[in-house]
Order: structure tokens, then sequence, then C-alpha cells
């Protein structure tokens, strides 16, 4: 675990040497560039002739509806899977729900336990939590599986493993289990596929996450490629899924709108190869599947966003990471380097209700808000908005607006507070503002031509020796 | 994100201009041109002395209480009807965006909110309400385009100032790589976060040369501040220009680079 | 207070107020209505270039169809279900080119290693298809369950042509899933596949390498 580069949460204190390693680093550059921007095409072509907008706002509206609802939609998600036969936990926090899966796993005497992939359960730092107790956690996720070996943590949410290489698998496939090196793709994943299968045959336990829980129904969705979410909730004889309380929907129907909204801005499929609809446990005539059906459901900060009208809509997120496939940011310095669970947009907006504003106070300023990830965000989240109101909670910024972030105010500091109460003053002072705008350019000659960060990468810009101001007044006399 | 639809005025006899505090200062002439544009159409511009800046450094910086002060003092300068117009696709944005954003829970709320609906910007307001029609007098030139993030994506601009372009006879528009991506500016982004906007900018510089333009023209002074200043520093053989400037240099009395 | 109760409780009070929820407009998902062959034709049109192999066979004698594919594939131990057609067409026809049938009619626990490890290939029924995103509709029961679509490297599929609905919102609607879903259902779109090793697509990494579909006409 020495060699962890994942979160940890003092990794995201960390934000800007990790970002500088990353920019300097690159294979980095280079793997990530050309993963987004093929990530990128292949989201434009997977809605061509679609309506887009009217599917957006189709997808805002299902998650704005399902939240306007979430306490009601909860206990009839519980009261309806109580009913298929499977046990609904609840847990204030990571921490909870470790122990709500380590008492599951012990009553079942549990030695080892297969992974679909689940974000929630990185959140939870959950495999780590199961080793410390002589519980096994292996991930069965391609991608997640690699970045296991290799000790790591995720760097995309949806491709764990999009930072490294075929050559960098293939030597610490080597590495760690013995396969041969080679940069035959299909052959590396045959064997992680071989040394997978007898795990599963093994597993005690199965633990999973979910992409929608359907109210109605009973119903946990998961959404898929590999088969090994199937693997994973069907042969161990016990399946424990773990999610976020915001991700209940009313009905199927709204499932099938996000899933075309999913899928599409995730990765351009139309669909991915598995959609797993699991609505109970093994019947007693069935031959296989679970006999024991866990849901545990996560607040873990949820419902702190939920008590404000504008951080509400982080809840919207679908975890499609389409807002991270086109940031900027994020092709430039990769998952890592942010040190969260959650990284690009979505974790700048999220992370900060999981850790608190002052460990993540570098995260809202890392943007330059160009909106990239707001325009193609499936269900229409604000992302710039709330980055926007981030930064404003991060130096109380709005004494009409309190901040109410934990950890709020942790990024003012009197110099800086102090220039923009000068900056203020100068700006709502026309006549000072026109007085010190045109002694500056009249001086422009003294500017000077180092200008701290800017100045690294460019020059400086120079003053013209007249304003507008005095362009003008010049013409019109 | 342009999620509003956007109803044109007919064209006024009148319009404020609002000329942006990097215009103020650093490039009065793009500032100039405008204006120019706008009288060659037939508009009085009026430019009201007391203008200063939007405030969105301090709104972008979360400093809410300083930004909204400096907006009010702005928010009285526009006490007729007439369009406001703004060279500049991130301080139009501040303003038709966030303004009401800004004055939300404030007395000013509805001011902010007509002021809000009559802001332009310029590039937009020539094409679509004045219907420009641009006589092009320059020699032959290629050049590539930079829209501003806000302006593509804020306000839904994506198309307007290469459409503008296209109006030039002798201009040619050179095509880039990711003409969407962001140049790396983003106000105070560019300082808190220097190596990642370095990174950026350096990109972008690159895809803006490789399309073989040796001059690109963008519609925001602070993408042009930044991917000229990193050309310059790094003698990236690569010039910018606000695109008014440009236009009023090819189509005005005396254009420059005409034989 | 419980964790469920000090959670629904912040949800229930929330500083906010209450929330008014929007209405939902679905009709951007509604498709015009194909005929059966244009289904066909749009089902193959997605499913193939994520290379789910598509046979079309006369409903009545696909058997014959079968059989020449398996013979291909060099299949030696076809897996069907215990009950219910397919798996009891097969095993009454009683013929002779067909590779040896076995029945999935005991508890997994008692047979997972020779799952694992022995069968080539499996047949399965569906519950219709996906004309749009080329999905079937798989909704294991006793009879059919559910690892035979899984663990097997080739899992052969049978889908009566009128079967196939144009969207999966029209198939939730037409076959009223919301009056209650088995213990499991699965859409499957194709083989099992992976790009989590820079990008590169490779199948069959956890499920079967091959799909194959007999679409009944």
């Amino acid at each position: 675990m020495s060699q962890q580069t994942g979160a940890s949460p003092s990794d995201v204190r960390q934000f800007h040497p990790r970002a500088r390693a990353a920019i300097e680093n690159p294979k980095i550059r280079r793997n990530f560039r050309s993963a987004m921007d093929g990530l990128m095409s292949k989201r434009r072509n997977a809605f061509s002739g679609w309506d887009l907008e009217a599917l957006r706002d189709l997808g805002a509206a299902i998650r704005q509806n399902a939240l306007a609802q979430l306490p009601d939609l909860l206990e009839q998600l519980e009261a309806k899977l109580t009913e298929n036969g499977v046990r609904v936990h609840w847990a204030e926090d990571g921490e909870q729900a470790c122990r709500i899966v380590l008492d599951i796993c012990q009553a079942r005497k549990a030695r080892s336990v297969i992974k679909g992939k689940s974000m929630v359960s990185e959140e939870m730092d959950l495999n780590h939590y199961l080793e410390a107790r002589d519980i096994e956690a292996l991930e069965s996720d391609l991608g997640e599986y690699i970045v296991q070996l290799a000790h790591e943590t995720p760097s995309h949410i949806i491709m764990p493993a999009i930072h490294k290489n075929t050559g960098e698998i293939s030597e610490l496939m080597h590495e760690k289990t013995g396969t041969e090196r080679s940069d035959d793709v299909e052959y590396l994943t045959a064997s992680a596929r071989q040394q997978l299968r007898e795990k599963f045959m093994a597993a005690d336990v199965g633990i999973s996450g979910v992409n929608f829980a359907v109210a109605q129904t009973g119903t946990l969705c998961l959404v898929e490629n590999e088969g090994n979410g199937r693997m994973t909730t069907t042969v161990p004889p016990c399946h424990i899924a773990v999610t976020g309380i915001e991700k209940v929907v009313p009905t199927l129907e709204d499932v099938t709108a996000l899933l075309a909204l999913l899928t599409r801005s995730a990765t351009g499929q139309h669909i991915t190869t598995y959609v797993n609809m699991i609505s109970g446990p093994r019947k007693t005539e069935e031959l296989d599947g679970p006999e024991e059906v866990h849901l545990v459901l996560v607040d873990n900060g949820r419902s702190g966003i939920y008590q404000d009208d504008q951080l509400l809509d982080t809840l919207r997120c679908i975890r499609c990471g389409a807002c991270m496939n086109h940031c900027p940011v994020y092709t430039r310095i990769g998952g890592h380097a942010y040190g969260t669970t959650y990284p690009g947009p979505i974790g700048k907006i999220l992370m900060p209700h999981l850790l608190g504003l002052d460990e993540t106070r570098h995260l809202p300023s890392a943007s330059s808000l160009c909106g990239a990830c707001g325009e193609v965000c499936p269900v229409k989240i604000p992302i710039p908005d709330l980055l926007v109101r981030l930064r404003q909670e991060s130096v109380n910024g709005d004494q009409l607006h309190p901040a109410r972030v934990r950890g709020h105010g942790s990024k003012r500091h009197a110099g800086e507070a102090l220039a923009w109460k000068t900056w203020q003053w100068v700006h709502a002072h026309p006549a000072a503002y026109r007085m010190g705008t045109a002694l500056a350019s009249r001086f422009n000659r003294l500017q000077p031509g180092k200008l701290g960060a800017w100045t690294r990468f460019r020059t400086a810009p120079r003053l013209a020796s007249k304003t507008l101001h005095q362009r003008l007044k010049e013409r019109d006399s | 994100m342009a999620d509003t639809i956007k109803l044109y005025p007919p064209k006024p006899d009148k319009v404020y201009f609002y000329g942006t505090c990097l215009i103020d200062l650093f490039y009065p002439d793009a500032g100039m041109a405008g204006i120019q544009l706008l009288e060659r159409e037939g508009i009085e511009v009026v430019f009201p002395e007391d203008q200063t800046c939007c405030g969105q450094p301090a709104w972008t910086s979360g400093y809410h209480d300083e930004a909204r002060k400096v907006a009010r003092s702005q928010l009285s300068l526009f006490p007729e009807d007439w369009p406001i117009v703004v060279p500049s696709g991130s301080c139009g944005g501040m303003m038709r965006k966030h303004y009401p954003q800004l004055f939300r829970d404030t007395p000013e709320a509805p001011l902010a909110a007509e002021v809000a609906g009559r802001v332009w910007e310029l590039t937009d307001f020539l094409l679509n309400v004045c219907h420009i029609k641009l006589k092009d007098l320059g020699s032959p030139a290629t050049v590539a385009m930079h829209t501003s993030c806000s302006a593509r994506r804020e306000l839904g601009l994506a198309e307007t100032g290469p459409r503008l372009l296209a109006q030039l006879e002798q201009v040619t528009l050179a095509e880039q790589v990711r003409p969407e991506e962001c140049c790396g500016f983003g106000g105070t982004f560019a300082v808190r976060h220097g190596d990642i906007s370095g990174a950026m900018v350096a990109e972008k510089v690159e895809a803006l040369t490789d399309s073989g333009a040796s001059t690109f023209v963008t519609t925001d002074c602070g993408c042009l501040m930044n991917i000229s200043g990193y050309a310059e520093k790094n003698r990236k053989p690569l010039q910018g220009q606000h695109i008014l400037s440009f236009l009023w240099e090819r189509t005005g009395d005396k254009p420059e680079g005409s034989s | 207070m419980s964790a469920r109760d000090a959670i629904l409780n912040r949800l229930r009070h929330r500083s906010g107020g209450e929330l008014t929820a929007p209405a939902r407009d679905f009709s951007v998902l509604e498709r015009p209505q194909w005929s059966t062959g244009e289904k066909v034709r749009r089902f193959r049109e997605a499913i193939e270039p994520v290379h789910g192999e598509v046979h079309q066979c006369p409903a009545d004698n696909w058997i014959d169809c079968l059989a020449e594919i398996l013979a291909q594939k060099g299949t030696r131990k076809l897996l069907v279900g215990n009950a219910g057609d397919p798996g009891d067409s097969l095993r009454q026809a009683q013929r002779g080119d067909l590779p040896e049938l076995m029945i999935y009619d005991e508890p997994i626990s008692s047979w997972q290693a020779h799952l694992f490890e022995e069968v080539d290939a499996s047949l399965t029924s569906t519950r219709g298809g996906i004309a749009e995103t080329g999905s079937l509709i798989l909704w294991p029961t006793v009879a059919e369950p559910r690892l035979m679509s899984l663990v097997p490297p080739v899992h052969i599929a049978l889908l009566r042509a009128d079967q196939l609905y144009t969207t999966l919102h029209e198939a939730i609607r037409e076959q009223d899933w919301s009056a209650g879903m088995p213990t499991n259902a699965l859409l499957v779109s194709g083989p099992s596949k992976t790009a989590d090793i820079e990008q590169t697509l490779a199948y069959g990494v956890h499920g079967p390498k091959e799909l194959i579909v007999l679409i009944l006409e």
C-alpha cells in the first residue's frame, strides 16, 4: 500500500504539486489526450440523429423529479425490495457502510469477496477496510483489477485504468500474476478472464454498485460491458449492492431515458453489453443466483447537499464521466492528480461535500469555467455555476447568501480579501477609476515585465498609452 | 447553456456601448473599432462615462459582495431602453447570464434582470441585429479564429465570428483541431493554476499555428492576451487581434493591408 | 435514532423547503412504428458492429440452422434448459448432427466447475428484442437459469422476429414490466467486451466471447 497513488484524504491538499507532476509527465499527457479525444468523438457520433437537447431536458427532469420525492422514493424502494426478499441497510457514512458489509460477510463466515465496479465502494474505501479484517476483496472489472494490482485507485470513474498503456499493463500483469509480457490485448484480457473465473467460483460474497434503483418494482439496475457485474451478482451465494441514496428513480420508464443518456455520454455506446435488473434473491425453485441479496444505502454527505436548492443539482449526477472526458483540465492532469475518489468536474463539485471545503480548497478554483462540462452533462447539472458557488463558499464571499458547506471560508486570506476590497472601491468609484487608469496608461512604460505565474508562460499584457475613456473623450471634444 | 431563446430586437437608433475594463486599459483600438462599426451601421453610440468593470473577476473568484457592489454601480448607467452592446463574450455573459444570479434576493433584482435582457455581445449584434454586410477592402489573408468559451457556450455564439469572417471575400478561415477547447485563460485561473493554464495555452497555440494561419482573431481580450502572450514569449509565429479590430481594418475607410 | 431515520428525517425536513417535481416529457424516446422487416434490419445494424452474430432462419426449421452453425464451430457440448423450448425441441429432434446436449437441471452448487469448464455453448430463448439498440431481452427462469447465458464461451439465443420491439421504452410498456419483475432480468447486446486496456476492444472478458442470435421468421 506504500505505492498507492490514488485518493487519500491528504492527497487532495497536494493538488498543485500533483497536477504539476502530471503535466510534466509525457506519458500521462499522451494517454489522457488520446483517450479523451476518442471518447469525445464517440459521444458525438452516438447522439447523431437524436434531439439531444430534448433528451437532456428529459434526463434533467427525471432526476429533478426523483430528487423532489427522494424520501418517499427511498421508503417505497425499501418496502418493495423487502417484499422481494432483499435486505435493505442504511449508512450515514462510509465507515458505517463498511461496517454493515463486514457484518454481512462475517455472518456468512466469508473469506473472499469479489467486486463489480462501484464508485461508492471507492468512496467508502471498502477494499482496505475488508483486507484489514482478513477478508480478501478482489476487483473483477478489468480496469479495476489492473488498478488494484498496481495498488492504485481509479483515474476515471468509467475507465479506471485509462492512465496506463498496454505496455505498462503487460508489465504489471507479468510481475503480479506471471502472465507473459505481451502487447496483445486479447491475450492479456484472456489471462485476466482465467484468473478471475477461479475467483468468481470461490468467492463467498459479491459486491456491486447500482446505476439506478427503481422504487416502483424494487429493481437494482447495473450497467456494464464485461459481464463481471453479472458474475458478481449471480455466482457467489450472497450479493451486496452498495449505492448512494440519490440513485433512486420512481419507475422503469425513467430508466429507459437515463440509460439512453448514460451509455452514450459515457463511452458513445448505444447501450452496454449487459443491463442487469436485479429484483430479488434466488427463489427456492431456481437453480442459480445468490441466496441472499442486500442493498446498502449510503448517505455520506448527500443529505447535506440535499438541503440547498442550488447545491442539490449536484445530486442529479448519473456518473457517466462525460464531464471529465470533455474537461481541458482533466485532460491535462488525469484523474490521480485530484487525489479524490471522483476526479474531474463532478469531483470538484461533489468532493467538497464529502471531504469538506478546507480539505478540497484547491478544487473549485481549478477550472477555467469554460463550460464544456455543463454543455455535455446528460442531466444538465450547471457545473460552472456550482464551481462559482463553491468558490464563494471557500472565501465566505457573500454576506447575503451565507456559506454552508463544511469547511467554508478556509480559503479566505486577509491579503486577498483586502485586494478585492480595494478593487471594489476603485471600480465602484468611476472618477477614481478613470484617474487611476489614465495615470497607469500614461506611465505604461514603467509597468512591470514580470507578473508572477502569468509571465512564467506569457509576456505581460501591455497597457495602452491611452484608455478607451480617454480616446473617446478626445474624439468627442 | 444558451438555454433561453434569444429574441433579437429590431435595429435601434441608439445603443449603449459597454467597453469592458480590458479593452479600456489594454485594447482601446478594439473598442474604437467596435464603435466605428456600429456608427457605420447608422447607430448612435452612447458611452456611459462612469463605466468601469462588470464585476466578473470578483464573481468568478467567489467575492460576490465585492462583485455586487461594483456591478451595482454599473446598473444605473443604462436608463434608456436602448440595447447594451459589449465587445466581449465574457463580460457580455457576466451581464446577461450572471447579473440575475448576482442580484438574487436584492432590491435591484428586477433592474438587473431588465439590464441583462438588453445586453448583446457586439459581433452577435452586428450580425443578427444590424444584419451587417461587410465589404472586404484588404488583400488576401488566412486567419484562424478562437471563439471564447463564454461566447461559445454561455451566449451560444460559436458560429457568429466565422459567419462575419465569411463575409470577407479575401479572407480564408483556417481550420484548427479542437476549436471548441478552452485556451486556458479563465481569469484568475491562469494565475492560481498557472501550470494547468500554461499547458492549455501551449496546446491552443500549437493548434492555431498548425492551422497554417499566422494571425488569429478572437472575440475576447482575455483569450487574446493569453494566446498572444504565450506565442510572443515562446517566439511562435502567431499574432493575435480582436475580431473587431480586424473587421474594421479590412472594411474601414483606410484599411490596413490594402495595396 | 437509527441511520435510516436520521437520513430520512434530514431529507424530509430540508432547509430549502419542499421541492416541486417538474413534468417529464418522454416523447423524445418515441420512434415511428417500424415494420418487422425494418426492425430486423435495425436490430442487425445495431448488434453486428459489436460482434453479435445474426442468422435469420425459418421459424419451423431453426434446428437445421443451429446444427449447421454448431458443426462449423465444432461445438461438442451444448447446454440447454430443463423444460420447455428450445431445449425440448432439440431433445425430441433426436438428431445425429447435433452436439451432446447437457441439461441445466441441478442447482449450480452441485456442478459449478463442470459448467465453467466443460460447456462449449448454450442455447436459450429470449423474451424478445429491441431493434433500436440491438438488444435481447432475457428473463432467466427455473427452466433456463441465469448462468446459461453468462458462463459458456458461446451463447446462442433464439429471437422471434415478431417479438422485436422498436425501443426499450416500448418493450417495457408492451410487456408491462412495471406489473412485476423477475428476480433477474437482462438486456444483452453482444458478447462480453472490455476496452479497459488502452481503449482497445477485446471480447469475452468475463462472459461469452460469442453471441449468436437466430432470428426466427
